[in-house]
């Protein structure tokens, strides 16, 4: 059928923030439909306030709001652009609640808006558990039996009658948010609790356990005529019992016989029909017993999802881009496959390698959390990896996780429980004693049976010990057929180490070994080498990875698409071209301090290059992004970041040079090792890099410059650490070297505090010392982006912190332009920038951190690299600065493109974090040195209250125009939070407070009614939290750590998704835009009028 | 474990792998599946006689063997490809594996080798003749081997695979795995399936749709098929090449417009002749279960399973006759076709899936309307 001429202009509705169960996929998922709807000829209008995604690129829609998710700012959008349709199905489970929400308000209705790709009736049934399972039972599927419950007391009834365990799972929620497995009436009661919070209409499902079955998943299409197809089947090599964004999941099933596998392909195709997705994707997840085969439905979800993201990837066929044309009404054998050209896309993809993904954790940022994994996700990223067999894409997946791990282990970095087995001897030696050590053993098959992040390495250790096949999968579940897999690894492995010293067993060795995945680091562990060793040695013996293509079809069709991994086999199919070829290093798995910020920049350099004729190599594992989307660079190769894969890609290749600056931390460590290597590295040079790294150089530089730095040491051991620390004076900040996203950075006020955290840091510095600096108290945060060739270098933007520097910068919200900075002040930042740039030769970016301390400058940091804040500042400027500054890392000037001179903006923009404590309860959300937020978003208005306001209710930290604020703040604060605490009282907000901070309120004239602390017996604050009595909160914390009465109030805030300020300052800035939107109304804008404002040259708004 | 196994093509290609199955060696036209799962089905599909199957899937042999799923009662495929066979078998249903299952059938196998390069090849140079040894190793002695070896162009296959005696089918599909929708409890009709190398789930749909089931010799004259009284012949899947088989040819001209016909697959090359339209063989053939297929009436796209080597050449057609009902939206080429004037009707491809999708339901139940009508208008 042709496509709709009735409707003209389409809404997308984004996904917002990078947060836990919602990822790059869905800039990936929005960013193709938009451009596949424009292709067609419509008119797209976005809405989503990520200003981190390529979705919200000028270019990618015709009109881009970067404003909060809320249904007041889509009315006004909505009232602004009067779309014709509107598309729900590409922003994740959020853009599905926000659609729910406003379509009972009347919203669409009230302006002709029609839903297209799915309805508010299909999202419902979808969503709705009663009416999902109604549905169910209807066309005659098998669901595990189950009941609503909408109090604690039928939940518990509900258990009883099924008996425990139980799962319970909230209706409408994030992520799986909220669902727990309950073993006792204990657990029970807290989990449907917390369960009923999350849902959004107070539903959940109290289900009968069918833990430790197989869990599959199906990604099926549908167009308007009803044709049917699965694009990928997806089996879960974790048993059901851990969500999927969790689980190590396999692509496609292995072991579902095609009689049960048809089976499951009719129940999707009478799902999708029955739950009313008219045109496009979605998203559904089975459970198979193991032990008779009977199949249940776990859900499904309506929409483009995390697995239709790498079903995609999986399988070279576009879902999203697919799913946004057929809901203009295309027939699925009207599309064409881009991979085969001139096949359609009205078939199902056949697949001739294998694909795992791995999930990426983050536990270690936070304190207390609880790293058992269940039906809650918790993973912060993922990596795929694509192998001929399962072998090879588990160790390839395993490495892309930038967890420093080589493979499946034998890689120095194998720690069973607290035994660190750093030396092959050591390693040897150890899996020798272990089947003779009863209690270990046990408790290594005790941990391969209980799923937490690392339990495949317990899998294997309990392998390697000979616990056979039989008993783990008594213990974990875990299919025997992965379990073999497994089984043939170690195997393998044994012989390996045996051929320690014989270069002829090696030599016979060495290709099998690299046909199951297994590393040249691997081999060098096992064989007492170098990496380099084993790299010369394999080459010699001409063992060198080929590359296939994934070409959605097993070969059958000639594909045009080079889409590449590598693998040990005879055939070799990259293509020879003659065009001077660009390597781009991707960022790898989202994890926290590095996410979609790199990617954006990274898929910037892909499109800039190749405007100017460049042939753009990407390489990346993460499955979520867009940089691993076949049509942003020329050739895609979907490898780990690790320097023998990037080697190998290099020398088949042979590119010019190599961009690492873009990709954050994971391509900028290789650096070094490249150079080394005879690879060239394009812009900022690796001894550049370095230098800004090395402490000792980086002291030089400022005291070059005349730049002030905080006092400063360098300790290797704790009593040196002490004695640095007393001559600095307290307090102190301490980190790590060379770390990402301020890992175990820590304020350390006093020696105890020091000592103890010694320990804990040593580990995450690995051999690298640790760096003591002065806390600088109270002092103002500024960051600052700047693009240089060389010779010109301009500042990008000086971004002001709301909070006080101590809070990671990627923690803090920030805001250009600095409002509370004099003009000489940013004249002065400026200046010095530039001299760090010109001293470092700086080509490309670079971001500098600077504090100010009782009136003076000083440096903290600089990172010759793409910062995280690059995508946010571009935004804001109207500047592409990652497409700049790839066009200057292969030669152009800024002068050639035009760009010389700072851009004044005449708005706001501000950048506010996101957390994920909602997903981790119990865990303290205050701010610190070290990094927690998983993502962000931007506020931009006018001035600074609008566009802080806006950048709140972006972050879903909304402020009520009324209602009672609950105030706690310590000793320090006391006397400051008075006038804050005056401003919400003359707007009309009731008070409440503790004793102390309520005397000095008092004092003060300002009425303030006291709550009890939770020690101190009921009713007392967590009460009034629980009983919506409190609106919204601020308290600055006087210590830190989950046992505190204040961190309890703080994570209880989170699960009653009140909004939480921890600092003055933030408090302050609420204050403030509450004060303005009061006097008058917030407005919308899309971000091409605000740039409109900027200036006429539209050639640097283009980036050409 | 690790025997050694060559793998030549007619042209000159050789692996060099490992073995599984039996010893020997073994010849056929070497073609390629991109089916992700049911290599059991495969293998015992009759239409592979004189063929030997690579799987394009790297895994193979995951979910093991089980009676259930044959379907006929040997191992026809005369060697078997794959890139790795599994070393354990993982399904509640499983008997047996893989490698001790072409053992018991004298089967050759081949693993451990680059099964991507080998269908890319065929791919672009088209199904070749080759050769699977367990026994000789040289490359040459095999090229030699499988470029002398016969080719299935002009051969009659169905003699080696067809039944050699008369007999009722009576099953209907597994329980537990039934699919599609056959109108209830309506009059049964007796079906005669011309066996030319039939797959059982043909039949098992034939029984579910409301047939009884007389399964005949392919060499069975028209006359004889028609003392048994049919209210409608069915056409069976085989192997090979349809020219090679023209006594079935004959059979069938005589049975048009005497009895409702279906055929599929063979079926439908075997009718196409019948009303004079030619066929030919594809370059590397359909074979696997992911295949669109437009049916021009409905506009509607069916995901179909699919086996065949060889095509009804779609402007051989006379058109005055015939009406092509179905198209294979990959390459064009004529996926099924009814005669106007006759109650008889043909589809390439399979819709009684095993392995893939269960899409094309409906086919049997149009048969079934044409026998009522055809039979209703008797009356």
């Amino acid at each position: 059928m042709p496509k709709r001429k009735d409707i003209k202009k389409i809404l997308i509705i984004g996904s917002g923030p990078i947060i836990i169960g919602q990822a790059c996929e869905f800039d990936y998922s929005g960013t193709q439909a938009c451009k596949a709807l424009r292709e067609e000829g419509y008119s797209v209008i976005l809405i989503n306030p990520n200003p981190a995604t390529i979705m919200t690129d000028p270019e990618t829609a015709d009109r881009i709001y970067i404003e909060p998710l809320r249904v007041e700012f889509l009315e006004k959008i909505i009232a602004k652009e009067r779309p014709d349709a509107c598309l729900p199905t590409m922003g994740g489970q959020t853009a599905l609640n926000l659609t729910v929400k406003a379509y009972e308000k009347g919203i669409f209705q009230k302006y002709g808006v029609e839903l297209i790709g799915a309805k508010y009736e299909a999202i419902k049934k979808a969503e709705n558990r009663e009416q999902f399972k109604a549905a169910m039972l209807k066309i005659g599927m098998d669901l595990p039996r189950s009941d609503f419950a909408y109090s604690v007391e039928e939940g518990l009834e509900i258990a009883e009658k099924l008996g425990y365990p139980v799962i319970v799972r909230p209706s409408f929620t994030l992520g799986g948010s909220g669902s727990g497995i309950c073993y006792n009436r204990e657990d029970l009661e807290k989990t449907v609790r917390l369960g009923l919070e999350y849902s959004m209409v107070n539903e959940v499902l109290v289900e009968e356990s069918i833990l430790g079955w197989k869990e599959f998943e199906l990604e099926v299409m549908r167009d308007v005529r009803d044709n049917f197809v699965v694009i990928c089947t997806i089996e879960n090599f974790d048993p059901l019992g851990v969500h999927t964004g969790d689980s190590i999941t396999v692509a496609p099933s292995q072991t579902l016989t095609d009689k049960e596998y048809q089976r499951m392909r009719d129940a999707g195709r009478k799902i999708i029909s029955e739950i009313g997705v008219e045109t496009g994707g979605s998203n559904i997840q089975f459970a198979v017993n193991p032990q008779d085969g009977r199949l249940v439905v776990i859900e499904m979800n309506p929409r483009v999802s995390r697995s239709s993201a790498l079903a995609s990837k999986a399988t070279g066929f576009p879902i999203a881009k697919i799913a946004a044309k057929l809901s203009v009404g295309y027939t699925l054998d009207e599309i064409p496959n881009d991979i085969t050209k001139y096949t359609p896309a009205s078939f199902e993809p056949s697949i001739d390698y294998c694909v795992v993904k791995i999930p990426r954790f983050a536990f270690e940022k936070f304190e207390g959390v609880d790293g058992n994994l269940n039906s809650q996700m918790k993973s912060v990223g993922e990596a795929m990896a694509i192998g001929r067999t399962f072998k090879e894409a588990l160790q390839k997946g395993l490495r892309s996780l930038e967890t420093k791990r080589a493979g499946l282990g034998a890689d120095g970095r194998d720690k069973v429980f607290d035994r660190v087995l750093k030396t092959r001897e050591e390693y040897l030696h150890f899996f020798e004693e272990l089947p003779h050590n009863t209690d270990l053993l046990t408790k290594v098959c005790q941990s391969a049976g209980k799923p937490r992040e690392d339990r495949i390495f317990y899998v294997k250790y309990a392998l390697m010990a000979g616990v056979s096949i039989e008993e783990i999968y008594r213990r974990s579940f875990i299919d025997p057929w992965f379990l073999a897999q497994m089984k043939q690894i170690v195997d393998m492995e044994k012989k390996l180490a045996a051929a320690h010293g014989q270069a002829e067993a090696q030599r016979q060795l060495i290709r099998d070994a690299k046909r199951m995945g297994f590393s040249d680091r691997q081999l060098g562990f096992l064989w007492d080498k170098t990496e380099d060793e084993v790299r010369h040695f394999r080459r010699a013996l001409g063992q060198e990875a080929v590359f296939k293509l994934v070409d959605t079809c097993a070969a059958e069709f000639k594909a045009y698409t080079p889409y590449f991994y590598s693998t040990y086999e005879d055939e070799d199919e990259t293509i020879k071209t003659d065009k001077p070829k660009v390597m781009i290093l991707g960022g790898g798995p989202n994890r926290i301090g590095q996410g979609i910020e790199f990617d954006y920049c990274c898929v910037h350099a892909a499109f800039a290059l190749k405007e100017l004729g460049f042939e753009t190599i990407m390489v990346n594992s993460n499955p979520e992004t867009v940089s691993t989307d076949y049509d942003t660079s020329d050739k895609l190769f979907f490898e780990p970041l690790t320097l023998e894969d990037v080697l190998n890609i290099y020398e088949r290749e042979k590119p010019i040079g190599v961009i690492v600056q873009l990709g954050g931390q994971t391509p900028l460590n290789l650096a070094k090792a490249l150079t080394d290597r005879g690879v060239k590295i394009l812009g900022t040079s690796a001894e550049a890099i370095d230098a800004a790294e090395d402490r000792d150089k980086f002291k030089k530089l400022l005291q070059k410059i005349g730049l002030r730095q905080p006092a400063n040491g360098i300790a290797r051991t704790t009593d040196e650490a002490v004695r640095i620390a007393g001559e600095i004076g307290y307090p102190v900040v301490i980190r790590p070297s060379y770390v990402l996203g301020g890992r175990a950075m820590e304020i350390v006020y006093d020696e105890d505090f020091l000592r103890k955290y010694m320990k804990h840091a040593v580990e995450a510095s690995d051999e690298h010392p640790v760096l003591i600096d002065k806390y600088l108290e109270d002092a103002v945060e500024v960051d600052v982006d700047l693009i240089s060739d060389g010779e010109t270098a301009v500042v990008g933007a000086v971004m002001e912190h709301v909070e006080e520097a101590g809070i990671h910068s990627g923690d803090s919200a920030s805001v250009i332009p600095p409002f509370s900075l004099a003009a000489d002040r940013v004249q002065e930042i400026t200046e010095k920038t530039k001299l760090i740039a010109k001293e470092l030769r700086v080509v490309g970016l670079m971001n500098v951190q600077y504090a100010i301390y009782q009136g003076q400058l000083y440096c903290l940091e600089v990172n010759p690299r793409a910062s995280r804040t690059a995508p946010f500042v571009s935004k804001t400027i109207g500047v592409p600065l990652a497409k700049l500054a790839a066009k200057v890392m292969v030669g152009k000037t800024l002068r050639e493109l035009g760009f010389t001179e700072e851009v004044k903006v005449p708005y706001v923009a501000v950048k506010e974090s996101v957390f994920p404590f909602v997903k981790f309860p119990g865990v303290d959300i205050i701010l610190s040195p070290e990094m927690k937020s998983t993502g962000e978003v931007m506020g931009i208005d006018e001035d600074f209250p609008r566009a802080f306001y806006k950048s709140q209710d972006g972050a879903s930290c909304h402020i009520p125009d009324s209602g009672t604020v609950f105030i706690s703040v310590k000793n320090r604060d006391k006397e400051r939070i008075v006038p804050i605490a005056k401003g919400f009282h003359d707007l009309g907000y009731a008070i409440v407070a503790t004793l102390g901070t309520a005397e000095i309120l008092k004092k003060n004239g300002i009425p303030a009614e006291v709550t009890r602390k939770i020690a101190e017996g009921h009713p007392n604050v967590a009460d009034l939290i629980r009983n919506d009595k409190v609106k919204f909160i601020i308290n600055t914390p006087n210590g830190k750590g989950p046992m505190l009465d204040e961190a309890k109030i703080r994570s209880l805030a989170v699960s009653y998704n009140i909004s939480c300020f921890t600092t003055l300052n933030a408090a302050r800035a609420a204050l403030m835009g509450v004060q303005a939107v009061r006097g008058r109304g917030l407005e919308v804008h899309a971000i091409q009028d605000y740039h409109a404002m900027l200036r006429q040259d539209k050639a640097i708004l283009s980036g050409k | 474990m690790t025997r050694k196994a060559s793998l030549a093509l007619e042209d000159g290609l050789v692996f060099q792998g490992l073995a599984f199955g039996a010893e020997g060696e073994v010849y056929g036209e070497i073609v390629f599946n991109t089916s992700l799962s049911g290599y059991q089905e495969i293998l015992t599909d009759p239409s592979y006689k004189g063929q030997i199957v690579a799987m394009t899937y790297p895994h193979i042999g995951n979910y093991g063997i089980n009676e259930q799923d044959e379907e006929s009662r040997a191992l026809w495929a005369e060697g078997f490809i794959v890139r790795e066979l599994s070393p354990v078998v993982s399904n509640y249903r499983s008997q047996m594996s893989l490698d001790e299952y072409m053992k018991k059938h004298g089967k050759i196998g081949i693993q451990e080798i680059d099964t991507r390069k080998l269908v890319k090849h065929l791919r672009d140079h088209g199904a070749k003749k080759g050769v699977i040894s367990t026994v000789d190793h040289d490359p040459e002695s095999l090229v030699k081997k499988a470029r002398e070896s016969k080719s299935i162009v002009g051969a009659d296959l169905v003699k080696e695979v067809t039944c050699s005696q008369p007999y009722e089918f009576r099953e209907t599909l597994m329980k537990g795995f039934e699919w599609g929708e056959p109108a209830p409890g309506k009059k049964v009709f007796k079906a005669v399936a011309l066996d030319c190398g039939i797959k059982t789930n043909i039949l098992r749909k034939l029984v579910q749709h409301g047939f009884s089931v007389t399964v005949v010799p392919a060499f069975t004259s028209a006359e004889e098929i028609l003392k048994l009284e049919p209210d409608g012949v069915f056409l069976s899947n085989g192997p090979g090449d349809p020219s090679a088989v023209p006594y079935v040819v004959e059979t069938v001209k005589k049975l048009i417009g005497k009895k409702p016909i279906f055929g599929i697959c063979l079926g439908q090359q075997i009718l196409g002749q019948a009303l004079g339209a030619t066929t030919s063989k594809l370059k590397f053939g359909h074979r696997g279960g992911n295949h669109p297929v437009l049916d021009l009436k409905t506009e509607r796209v069916e995901i179909t399973a699919q086996n065949h080597g060889f095509v009804v050449d779609l402007d051989s057609l006379p058109a005055d006759e015939v009406e092509v009902t179905h198209i294979n939206l990959n390459d064009k080429t004529l996926e099924g076709f009814r005669c106007k004037k006759y109650p008889a009707f043909s589809v390439q491809y399979h819709p009684e899936n095993s392995p893939g999708p269960h899409d094309s339901d409906y086919l049997f139940q149009r048969f079934y309307e044409l026998v009522e009508e055809a039979n209703g208008a008797a009356v």
